[in-house]
């Protein structure tokens, strides 16, 4: 294994409260030391450590991205799991938890291990989330005890909410046993068949069935009340990719009441809203679809105040002929690993004055801790080597042509970014470089 | 397609490399995908090119566009509509294929994109689409970057209906068609009764009407009818109360309830008649002298009576009628749109250049 000395840069650890400049030795896929400037040149020299220079440069944490759709097995024409996690990389990601609708769905143990072989040839570390029930129908649980021996950090039914009262109770029940959360994606189906936006103003001019905020809201406030059954069993409730005002309040008023929940919110969520549906574009299509300006606000403000736990992308990567379909027909999801953090620094760094260890916190530790991921999120002293460094100042067009994802749907193809990744390292490895 | 006859013009099968290739996302300027597109003046010239049109000698007027092509892809049942649309065509001397979703390549899973490419390669130069999926149009259109004229796509726009039923109202109101700024239908007011929520006839008048100085109330039960439909726009407002719309009413639209499009919404029919049916009583209490129109089809004795119907108030016939003129208008508009002002300008300018000069009588 390399030794790598990262120096000049600026550190930004939350985990470890630090906020300074200071170099970074990196040292078997660990890390070694963490000192002020200088101090480590001595040591790195022993080492004969290759040397990077960050002057300039953030240094942080790799990011950990709790959300996204890796397409394997099964799936291979829209993602592979090498695919996916070299975008993961681009973006400044190490740490990638991979949904479990694949095909076939991840319910077992082989499938869990599969995914995190190194036969895939991943960039990035992949955390397996599993099916909380067989084939995500909704009527069995799976074996939440070996899968997490086999390395799933969650359980859940992705994009397949889990509707029945008594298997979400048996569901969170269990997961509490095991140790893990169940992830849940709060959508009452029974009220939105055939829907393919938000409810509102704009879907009734399109012509489109809408999704309704009551939707998301009613099915949060209902697992928050299972949990609130389940007190005292330590059950841990993670709401995916929440969307409205209305859910966020649910969440907020149940930890108010001590309850164990805890959710994330994708960067389309609070940078777009449904105006971005536009003239039918599939790019803008996704589930929980783009909400009102209203959602969006609250979204933004729920990030500042600390209600929500993390960022989290949702990427969700389709081919180009399965986009290039009527709106209605097109699937739901939008890939986002490579513009998480350039719309993340824009938006919240520099229009809402986050501080950046803040938005550490939001992209790395928090995520990581969530899921008890021990030794990513965090840059202290034998801590994985997960790292990323990127320019906080630097002004990028983003070009979905460029994409190391598979696929390129994606509704940011020539935005203005923010920040600049220079290099990720994951475990001791560097899994990308920025082109000089 | 029909093959060319003979005609003193080489057959206009472009080659290969003169397909423009959907790049940008640009629609091509004779596109009508939806009434919003349309500026005052546009329903100004497009409602005087129907007139001169209609009035023109068929035997001139069939020389306007002889042997262009014209591609009808219907993904839904019509009879008024496409039947108005080949006659138009037809009317202007192009040729036209149908390509209906029941005996195609559609059945075989061929997708929008393909069908649409398929066409443009055949020599279409306009594609006129029904669809039952809101927003169609607008991907066949960038697919193919030929103008697509909307015939209907799902619930979302009918702007042909739209048209003929402004140039139908200016006649049975007596009103001129040509207004300085274009408030053709200033202080008039328009009821649309019934299943709004799935009408896409109801989306296009309600957007287009009020522009034209029109004033439009929409009537019907909330399930039908959401409270959000007032605001598509301005100049639009909800009485439920069908005798107090009609009350007020110069022109009331009928709709009928669309049962393929109900999605396990209940509707209960007697409830539903007793509220908003429009019969012989209702009219003369409330609305006797209203201008009763139907875009159909009709449901006789649900939405409407038959005696109103085929009473002295319907001018359901009359639309039916301007139907043809309007879409003459736009298919005029636009093959002649794409000749003045060619979306891919380096390809299509020569494949037209021989055409120009007998086209405007």
């Amino acid at each position: 294994m390399t030794t790598l000395l990262i120096r000049g840069g600026h550190l930004v650890d939350p985990s470890a409260g630090v906020d300074a400049n200071r170099d970074l030795l990196l040292k078997d896929g660990r890390v070694a030391a963490v000192e002020p400037p200088g101090k480590l040149t001595a040591a790195a020299k022993q080492t004969s450590a290759e040397v990077v220079d960050a002057a300039g440069f953030v240094v942080a944490p790799g990011l950990v991205d709790i959300h996204v759709h890796l397409r394997e097995p099964g799936q291979g024409y829209k993602e592979t799991i090498a695919t996916g996690t070299a975008a993961a990389a681009a973006g400044g990601f190490t740490t990638v938890c991979a949904m479990p609708n694949t095909h076939p769905v991840n319910d077992s143990v082989e499938i869990t291990r599969w995914m995190q072989s190194a036969d895939r040839g991943p960039s990035a570390r992949v955390f397996p989330i599993a099916a909380a029930t067989r084939g995500s129908m909704g009527e069995a649980l799976t074996e939440y005890g070996s899968l997490k021996a086999a390395g799933a950090v969650a359980v859940s039914d992705d994009g397949k909410p889990i509707l029945s009262e008594a298997i979400m109770h048996q569901a969170l029940a269990a997961a509490a046993r095991a140790g893990i959360p169940v992830i849940q994606h709060a959508e009452d189906t029974r009220l939105t068949g055939g829907c393919s936006m938000n409810a509102g103003a704009l879907a009734f001019r399109l012509g489109l069935r809408g999704m309704p905020v009551a939707a998301e809201s009613g099915l949060v406030e209902r697992d928050i009340r299972l949990l609130a059954e389940l007190r005292g069993a330590r059950a841990h409730l993670h709401v995916a990719h929440l969307s409205t005002g209305a859910a966020l309040d649910a969440v907020r008023k149940a930890r108010r009441n001590g309850l164990h929940v805890t959710c994330e919110v994708a960067p389309h969520h609070f940078v777009l809203t449904e105006q971005a549906v536009g003239e039918y574009n599939t790019n803008a299509k996704m589930n929980p679809p783009l909400r009102a300006e209203s959602d969006r606000r609250a979204m933004l403000e729920g990030l500042l105040d600390g209600s929500i736990d993390c960022i989290a992308t949702d990427h969700a990567p389709h081919a180009t002929h399965e986009k290039e379909q009527e709106f209605e027909r097109a699937p739901n999801g939008i890939t986002g690993l490579e513009s998480a953090l350039g719309l993340t620094l824009d938006l919240l760094h520099r229009k809402h004055k986050v501080s950046l260890s803040r938005l550490i916190t939001l992209l790395s530790t928090q995520p990581a801790s969530l899921l008890s991921l021990r030794g990513r999120g965090s840059l202290g002293t034998g801590s994985f080597a997960d790292v990323v460094i990127f320019d906080p100042k630097a002004e990028w067009v983003f070009r979905a042509a460029k994409t190391r994802s598979k696929s390129a749907n994606t509704p940011f193809d020539g935005w203005n970014m923010l920040g600049r990744v220079q290099m990720t390292i994951s475990e001791g490895r560097v899994v990308y470089r920025a082109d000089a | 397609m029909k093959p060319a006859k003979p005609n003193p013009e080489p057959a206009r099968i472009p080659l290969l490399s003169e397909i423009p290739v959907a790049s940008s996302n640009q629609l091509c300027p004779g596109c009508l995908l939806s009434v919003t597109s349309l500026s005052v003046d546009d329903v100004s010239s497009i409602l005087r090119l129907a007139t001169e049109l209609e009035s023109e000698q068929p035997e001139l007027r069939a020389r306007r566009l002889a042997h262009r092509r014209i591609a009808l892809l219907f993904y839904e049942s019509s009879t008024r509509t496409r039947t108005s649309f080949e006659l138009a065509a037809k009317g202007l001397g192009a040729d036209t294929a149908l390509i209906s979703s029941q005996s195609s390549s559609i059945e075989k899973g061929e997708s929008l994109k393909d069908t649409g490419i398929t066409l443009r390669a055949l020599g279409a130069e306009c594609i006129i689409l029904r669809h039952l999926s809101s927003g169609a149009p607008y991907l066949l259109a960038k697919v193919t970057g030929l103008p697509v004229l909307n015939a209907g796509d799902g619930m979302h726009e009918h702007p042909s209906q739209a048209l003929l039923d402004v140039r139908t109202m200016i006649q049975a109101l007596a009103r001129p068609e040509d207004v300085p700024g274009g408030n053709l239908l200033s202080g008039v007011k328009v009821v649309i009764t019934g299943d709004i929520l799935h009408s896409r006839v109801a989306r296009s008048n309600a957007l287009l009407l009020p522009k034209l100085g029109a004033r439009v109330i929409l009537c019907g039960p909330p399930a039908l009818l959401p409270e959000v439909a007032e605001e598509l726009g301005p100049g639009i407002t909800i009485e439920r109360d069908f005798d107090r719309a009609l009350g007020q009413a110069e022109i009331v639209m009928m709709l009928r309830i669309q049962r393929e499009r109900l999605a396990g919404l209940h509707i209960d029919l007697d409830e539903y008649m007793a509220r908003y049916q429009l019969n012989q009583g209702r009219l003369r209490s409330y609305g006797p002298k209203a201008i009763v129109m139907h875009p159909g089809p009709m449901i006789r004795g649900l939405e409407i009576s038959s005696e109103v119907a085929d009473g002295p108030q319907s001018v359901i016939a009359l639309q039916v009628r301007n139907g043809v003129a309007i879409r003459m208008a736009l298919i005029y508009r636009a093959l002649e749109c794409r000749r003045v002002q060619p979306a891919h300008k380096e390809t299509t300018k020569p494949r037209f250049a021989a055409k120009r000069k007998r086209g405007r009588a």
